[in-house]
């Protein structure tokens, strides 16, 4: 069952016979992460020589037969109980089946009226603060055909069977989903959960993660329409251009007295829209049945209850931690949420520390230089140790704010220690009072006519201030930069 | 020397101990009976050199009184088998030219055990027929004629090499395999011993699929005894069969000659089918008396829903067999007829490949298994099937095990039913039961037809009780003295 939501005006697409509302349900395909395939012992490694990973069974030779992979079906228990859901402790594998060069067997082993998994939630998170919870209709656990390769020659096509059996889990959600932005949403928050469980990698360009959308139109909150299946879409970005392509589209037919044919589309990133890729007349009758070599999937509810107890703490959870434990801001905790190595690395750098700073330090400072020079907070060459180091070099006095920001950067060039760059450049805040003062006076004594101006005017100070902090190459401790001025100047402290 | 292939295995193992002679001069023999039997189709390879390799191998290791249970002694295969780097093609073109790396894991155990491989038996086109006529070798021929007769008689399908081989005594014993009656009814046409273990007792691993959840490998022999030795070599848990069930082997020979007092035979009425000839009717009765007289309590049983055990076996094993033979399409191994493209290709090598009746079989399952039918056909068998079981599960309360004949008749001329699928069909309708229930059977002969053909009665039991039916089969065997042979009419 869909959930049933109020149109937002702000979703809706404007029409020439009035609004539309966008009806959308993804399934999403993850590869689980596992060394080997989800019925033989081959190698599930990406980018290994063509058919230098294939098993008897994935080549499908006569005799061979399949043998479930446990640790893949405990992959995808771990990820049916990171999305909240029912856990089915007898599911069925059945055979797909159809002809295709890179489907050896002639049927895809999937599961089709029995899933491993049934129905769960996801939070997602939206701009403005905004979150939706979309519903999980249900995961099951399939095998990956092979790769058919047509462009090493004019005459011939080439197979490729190394992906044939590799464990894939489809997780299918409702048609809760109202716009492009929600869809892409979806994908992220579902990626993240993923990768935090260790289920999936979430690489969308090696293809361990593609999404098959379903978009519909309708008028808002009218009866659904008839959807159209856009197939293996795999980037959050076209998620969002297909979706907003197919739903003009759509649109343009319905206002112009036609109908939507019921059709299976495909993305064209180049060219930016999606084209037929065959009719449901054209589908095929995959003849579902139970495979007679497999038994039912049993589970005990001990052992799911044992993948309970070992999940780790997951990204809505993380974030409502970091609110709470450090005070951060929705937003920033959400920002440092979105990768797990993000949130742990914050940890460790705000770990008795000020959380404010920690965070503005590493959401900042850190992701700003991290975006520009194209690295990932795994390859940071400054490490939450030193981050930290030099956050608390800051709170003791021992460099200012600003000269903390030139540190930074060295450390960003040599993955050095901040400390040990503070001492070797000489950056150490100066603090006494007797070197501050000689500073200052000599200031006073080259710029009679500024200390008249400025005694009729003290927010002129500042001169002096900056004046000052250039003598010491930046060094001097402002704080008692300003108390001494203010006293020669004869100023009051607060001015 | 006196010929050595009239040992049985049991007296071939005994003397091979004994070193009255050795295995390869045994083999030889074999490879001698083999080479003059070319006129019963038999075999469809033969591995003469791998052959007297193995049997010197286990001279070496008798002559120092080691060696398995099976140590010498030569076999054949039914080509459903996978055998490393020997032709296997489950007599089918579609596999043409195909010799797999891998050996069966039902093969491996009895090559472990010292047995010495012959050669490759003919058999039906993956397995399916029950005459041995749909092999794309050809039929084979069965050792035995009817009275004054010199009409080709069928050896029973689908493992009529194997049945045809050990009635000629062209190997002591052969692997079978048994889905709907195919080790059953070709033993009871041929007076050799056949038995189908429960299904999950022997491993499905590197066998040639037909219908996955029927299909179940087992000897065919010359008799019980050989028979219970054959079975405990190649019987065993497998890891690589999801459906092998990890239980002990035990050792069936040792259940050979206990005594039937206070078992219960119990004889389900409903197999005492129409139309069926009165000769297998009073053979029937004579198994029950001779098992009446070795001490056993006879009970009428009931099993209700027999009649629709035939037409749920052919939605079943069409249905499993249409999808486990889509992988021979052309693109990795075995015969390709070039198309203008990937769809006329797949369509003219499966049209090549394939012969009349396994077409018709895969036709059939793709229908039953097709959007709008699939509750109809496939679905409906399934729940049937749930019910067979469930007779078998009450009858079995208040017998041990269950007496009937093997098959409606004696084996058929060559030719005579290959024009009606049905009534060839029907040749399975007492030992497709026992695939559906997932149970062990065995068949032995106990009688001659009126015109001199073998008579067989098949013993149904309890899952995995296969020493129980070894030892109602031995005491069948006793009382019966079946010791009647073919002429010898082939010898070239």
């Amino acid at each position: 069952m869909m959930r049933n939501r109020e149109p937002r005006s702000e979703d809706l697409i404007k029409g020439m016979t009035g609004d539309w509302e966008i009806v959308l349900g993804l399934e999403v395909h993850a590869q689980v992460t596992s060394k080997a395939k989800l019925f033989s012992g081959a190698s599930a490694e990406f980018g290994a020589e063509p058919n230098t990973q294939v098993s008897f069974v994935d080549a499908a030779m006569p005799g061979m037969l399949p043998v479930i992979n446990r640790y893949c079906v405990e992959q995808a228990v771990k990820t049916g109980l990171g999305l909240k859901a029912q856990i089915n402790l007898r599911s069925i594998f059945d055979r797909k089946n159809y002809f295709y060069p890179d489907l050896p067997q002639g049927y895809q082993i999937s599961q089709f009226k029995n899933p491993v998994v049934g129905e769960g939630e996801i939070v997602i998170d939206l701009a403005g603060g905004r979150s939706e919870v979309i519903g999980i209709e249900r995961l099951h656990l399939e095998q990956d055909a092979g790769k058919s390769i047509h462009d090493l020659g004019p005459a011939a096509s080439h197979v490729d069977l190394n992906r044939s059996g590799v464990a894939l889990m489809e997780i299918v959600s409702k048609p809760d989903m109202r716009s492009a932005d929600e869809a892409k949403a979806y994908v992220t928050k579902l990626r993240t959960i993923l990768r935090y469980l260790g289920t999936c990698d979430g690489n969308m360009e090696e293809g361990s993660l593609r999404a098959d959308v379903n978009v519909s139109v309708r008028k808002p909150g009218g009866p659904l329409g008839t959807r159209c299946e856009i197939k293996n879409v795999n980037s959050i970005r076209f998620i969002g251009q297909a979706i907003e392509y197919e739903a003009r589209r759509q649109i343009e037919i319905l206002e112009e007295g036609g109908k939507i044919v019921q059709e299976t589309r495909l993305f064209d990133p180049k060219a930016g829209e999606t084209r037929s890729m065959r009719s449901k007349e054209e589908a095929h009758d995959y003849r579902y049945f139970p495979d007679p070599d497999l038994l039912p999937l049993e589970l005990k509810q001990a052992d799911v209850d044992a993948i309970k107890a070992r999940l780790p703490e997951l990204p809505d959870d993380k974030k409502a931690r970091l609110i709470s434990e450090f005070g951060l801001s929705a937003y920033d905790a959400t920002v440092l949420v979105g990768e797990k190595a993000t949130a742990d690395f914050f940890e460790a750098v705000a770990k008795g520390r000020d959380a404010k700073l920690a965070s503005n330090w590493v959401t900042v400072e850190l992701f700003g230089a991290l975006n520009r020079e194209g690295h990932s907070i795994e390859t940071s060459p400054v490490s939450a140790e030193h981050l930290g180091k030099l956050i608390d070099l800051i709170a003791d006095g021992t460099i200012s704010g600003r000269i903390a920001k030139q540190i930074f950067e060295s450390m960003y060039k040599t993955g050095g220690d901040p400390a040990e760059i503070v001492e070797k450049e000489g950056l150490r805040q100066v603090t006494d009072t007797t070197a501050i003062e000689a500073a200052i006076d000599a200031v006073i004594a080259a710029n009679p006519d500024k200390v008249e101006q400025a005694k009729a005017k003290p927010s002129l100070a500042g001169w002096f201030v900056g004046q000052v902090m250039k003598s010491t190459s930046g060094k001097a401790n402002p704080q008692v930069v300003n108390e001494i001025l203010a006293r020669k100047l004869g100023l009051s402290s607060e001015g | 020397m006196t010929d050595l292939t009239k040992l049985t295995l049991a007296g071939a193992r005994d003397a091979l101990k004994k070193k009255e002679f050795t295995s390869l001069e045994l083999t030889d023999a074999y490879l001698g009976a083999i080479e003059g039997a070319a006129a019963l189709n038999a075999y469809v390879t033969v591995t003469g050199d791998e052959a007297r390799e193995m049997a010197k191998a286990s001279d070496l290791k008798l002559g120092k009184g080691q060696g398995g249970a099976l140590e010498g002694l030569p076999l054949g295969i039914k080509d459903l088998f996978a055998t490393k780097g020997v032709l296997t093609t489950a007599c089918s073109h579609i596999l043409d030219g195909f010799k797999p790396p891998y050996e069966s894991q039902v093969t491996s155990n009895l090559w472990r055990d010292g047995a010495v491989m012959l050669g490759k038996l003919n058999n039906d086109e993956f397995a399916m027929g029950s005459s041995n006529e749909t092999s794309f070798y050809g039929p084979v021929v069965n050792p035995w004629r009817r009275k004054g007769e010199e009409t080709k008689i069928v050896p029973g399908g689908s493992s009529g090499g194997s049945s045809s081989a050990v009635a000629a005594k062209l190997c002591l014993a052969a692997t079978a395999t048994d889905t709907g009656g195919s080790i059953r009814q070709p033993a009871a046409f041929t007076g050799t011993v056949g038995i189908k273990p429960t299904y999950g007792r022997c491993s499905r691993w590197g066998i040639v699929a037909f219908a996955s959840s029927l299909d179940q490998a087992g000897p065919i022999a010359r008799d019980v005894r050989d028979a219970a030795i054959m079975l405990r070599s190649m019987a065993g848990y497998d890891d690589k069969d999801s459906t092998s069930v990890d239980r002990p082997v035990p050792d069936y020979e040792a259940a050979l000659g206990q005594s039937l007092k206070g078992l219960r035979v119990g004889i389900p009425k409903e197999y005492r089918v129409d139309g069926m000839p009165a000769e297998i009717d009073a053979l029937w009765q004579k198994g029950i008396d001779w098992l009446k007289a070795a001490g056993a309590e006879i009970v009428d049983v009931s099993l209700p829903h027999t009649k629709y055990a035939l037409p749920t076996y052919y939605i079943v094993a069409p249905a499993e067999c249409s999808s486990n033979l889509a992988r021979y399409d052309g693109v990795r191994y075995g015969l390709r007829v070039e198309g203008k493209d990937i769809t006329d290709m797949y369509e003219k090598t499966r049209a090549a490949g394939f012969g009349a009746e396994v077409r018709r079989r895969v036709l059939i399952g793709t229908y039953v298994l097709s959007a709008g039918y699939y509750d109809a056909y496939y679905l409906k068998a399934q729940q049937v099937r749930t019910l067979i079981a469930r007779d078998f599960a009450e009858a079995y309360t208040k017998c041990d095990v269950l007496l009937t004949p093997t098959a409606p008749s004696a084996a058929f001329g060559i030719g005579e039913k290959t024009a009606d699928p049905l009534s060839m069909y029907l040749n399975d309708v007492f030992t497709v039961t026992v695939n559906l229930a997932g149970l062990p059977g065995i068949s032995v002969p106990a009688g001659l037809s009126s015109d001199g053909l073998p008579l067989g009665l098949q013993l149904i039991g309890k899952t995995f009780d296969e020493e129980t039916l070894f030892r109602v089969a031995y005491a069948l065997e006793e009382a019966a003295q079946f010791k009647a042979e073919p002429a010898v009419w082939w010898r070239a």
